[in-house]
């Protein structure tokens, strides 16, 4: 909890919307495959299916990110900047 | 004699009494009637004018999301003026009494005792946003005629330019889900879909769509003829106007009443003829949160003092645990049917809502270990937010509150097993595989 409250604070001060990670849960098959990318904001569920740290991606990881959206096998990953 | 012109009344009526503004007896409203007790519909000068109106009375949406109805509405008309400038009438309204919800019949009520005033609402607000079409949305067959017959009763030139069509709700749970009519709309099943697109923004057939509850839609109808200030003269300054609810369980007056927002929890129940002691009260319904009797007697029934309690209005359901019940054996059932109502379609539901209703069952009817208590109190913390519709979070939410609930019990099944309310059976009614129960009885 004390996670978010931190990036969500981050985002207002520094005035930058930063992109955020979210899956389509009815697109999303588990293969798996961010999950391993990208463990400093996905982790698993007790049945293989992503769970996604709340917040902004941080910078040194946007890179990881976008080559976790674009690996999806189901296009379920996305990265998008709310408004 | 002649069927009145629905703009011909002459003069408009004073406001109906608090506590009776939607419904004003146990007899449907004809349009004579209608007209008779809430005067003519107002005309607008720029459809912008009832958005600037619905928003300043504070409006919230009734169907449980409790969104600012103006927000929505002027959403919805941005959206349309994006995307089809110069085109009037491109967006669509669609009217939710669908009410899966067991436990509630608010809006089955509405629909069948005040009709018009929905209809009203729904003109009125594909005004605003510039609609052509709207669909109004009801469980029950019967129903849909009665309002049907009603449509064709209404015959201005203000409501003949506007099309609406009332549709049968598919049977399930989760078919009543605004996203779920909207796809229904589009050619699919009736399953939620996942967000975004907003329906805002493209919803029934790719269109800025307007989704709102009947009962806000009613609201909406009442602040065009009598104004903000009007609305917000009851109720409370955070959640003005009233609300309807459904009252059920163990009083004398179960059914459904009209209420201000913010009336204490206590006197709704004691307006019921709640005369006994009791443990509980499940508010929102299967979807909803437990609070415990009599500590929560004083929270304000809305939106705002509800979430004090950890606890949700929902679509306004109030169901009362007598006191010889048990909570964890209701809760169980109740996790069951939600299981059940999956989809499927997410994997975190489909997974997660069996091994929730499962775990619960053991608390329920065996004798707990400390694991299975983890493992409950680790689903209700990974479940919420991970679908593309709510059920999740529902399910989830309603878990959590019963551990907070029915600690006591917890503690005792825990040691002993299951306590002796177990075996009298269920008290809340839990729909057998899931299908509608009938509504047609207020």
């Amino acid at each position: 909890m004390s996670q978010r409250h931190e990036s969500q604070s981050q985002q207002s001060v520094g005035r930058l919307r930063r992109p955020e990670l979210q899956v389509n849960p009815i697109a999303c098959e588990a293969h798996g495959i961010c999950i391993e990318l990208l463990p400093e904001l996905i982790t698993t569920d007790p049945w293989g299916y992503p769970v996604l740290r709340p917040g902004p991606v941080p910078l040194h990881l946007q890179d990881l990110a976008r080559r976790a959206v674009a690996d999806c096998p189901t296009l379920a990953l996305r990265l998008v900047t709310p408004d | 004699m002649t069927a009145p012109e629905f703009a011909a009344a002459e003069t408009a009526q004073p406001p109906p009494p608090d506590e009776l503004r939607l419904i004003a007896g146990g007899e449907p409203l004809s349009l004579a009637a209608h007209i008779h007790r809430y005067g003519p519909l107002p005309r607008f000068g720029a459809p912008t004018e009832l958005i600037a109106e619905v928003e300043q009375s504070g409006l919230t949406g009734r169907g449980g999301g409790a969104f600012p109805a103006g927000r929505k509405l002027r959403a919805v008309a941005e959206a349309r003026r994006r995307s089809r400038p110069g085109r009037a009438g491109a967006a669509v309204v669609v009217a939710n009494g669908s009410e899966s919800e067991p436990l509630s019949s608010k809006d089955a009520v509405l629909l069948r005792l005040a009709p018009h005033l929905v209809l009203d609402g729904i003109a009125l607000c594909a005004e605003a946003v510039g609609a052509d079409r709207a669909y109004l949305w009801a469980h029950n067959g019967s129903s849909t005629q009665a309002l049907a017959a009603a449509i064709t009763e209404r015959s201005s030139a203000r409501s003949s330019l506007l099309r609406v069509q009332v549709t049968e709700t598919p049977a399930g749970y989760l078919s009543g889900q605004e996203t779920a009519l909207i796809n229904v709309l589009n050619g699919g099943p009736a399953l939620p879909t996942f967000v975004p697109p907003r329906p805002a923004e493209k919803g029934a057939h790719r269109r800025p769509t307007l989704v709102l509850n009947v009962e806000t839609l009613a609201h909406v109808a009442l602040i065009a003829r009598y104004g903000a200030p009007w609305f917000r003269s009851v109720g409370a300054p955070d959640a003005p106007g009233t609300a309807l609810v459904t009252v059920t369980g163990p009083v004398d007056r179960p059914g459904v009443r009209e209420i201000p927002l913010g009336t204490p929890l206590g006197e709704v129940l004691r307006r019921s003829g709640l005369t006994r002691s009791a443990q509980a009260v499940l508010t929102g319904g299967y979807f909803g949160t437990w609070v415990e009797l009599p500590a929560a007697s004083s929270v304000p029934v809305s939106e705002p003092g509800l979430r004090t309690a950890g606890a949700a209005l929902g679509a306004g359901v109030l169901a009362v645990l007598p006191d010889a019940a048990c909570g964890l054996a209701e809760t169980a059932r109740i996790t069951g049917f939600l299981a059940r109502q999956s989809a499927g379609q997410c994997g975190p539901c489909r997974n997660g809502l069996p091994a929730l209703a499962e775990a619960m069952h053991h608390i329920a009817f065996g004798q707990p270990s400390p694991e299975v208590i983890r493992w409950v109190q680790q689903l209700t913390v990974l479940l919420p937010r991970r679908g593309a519709c709510h059920l999740p979070d529902g399910a989830a939410g309603l878990v959590a509150s019963a551990l907070r609930v029915f600690a006591a019990d917890l503690a005792k099944h825990t040691g002993s097993g299951p306590c002796a309310h177990v075996a009298a059976g269920p008290v809340l009614p839990v729909p057998a595989a899931g299908l509608v129960v009938d509504r047609s009885a207020p």
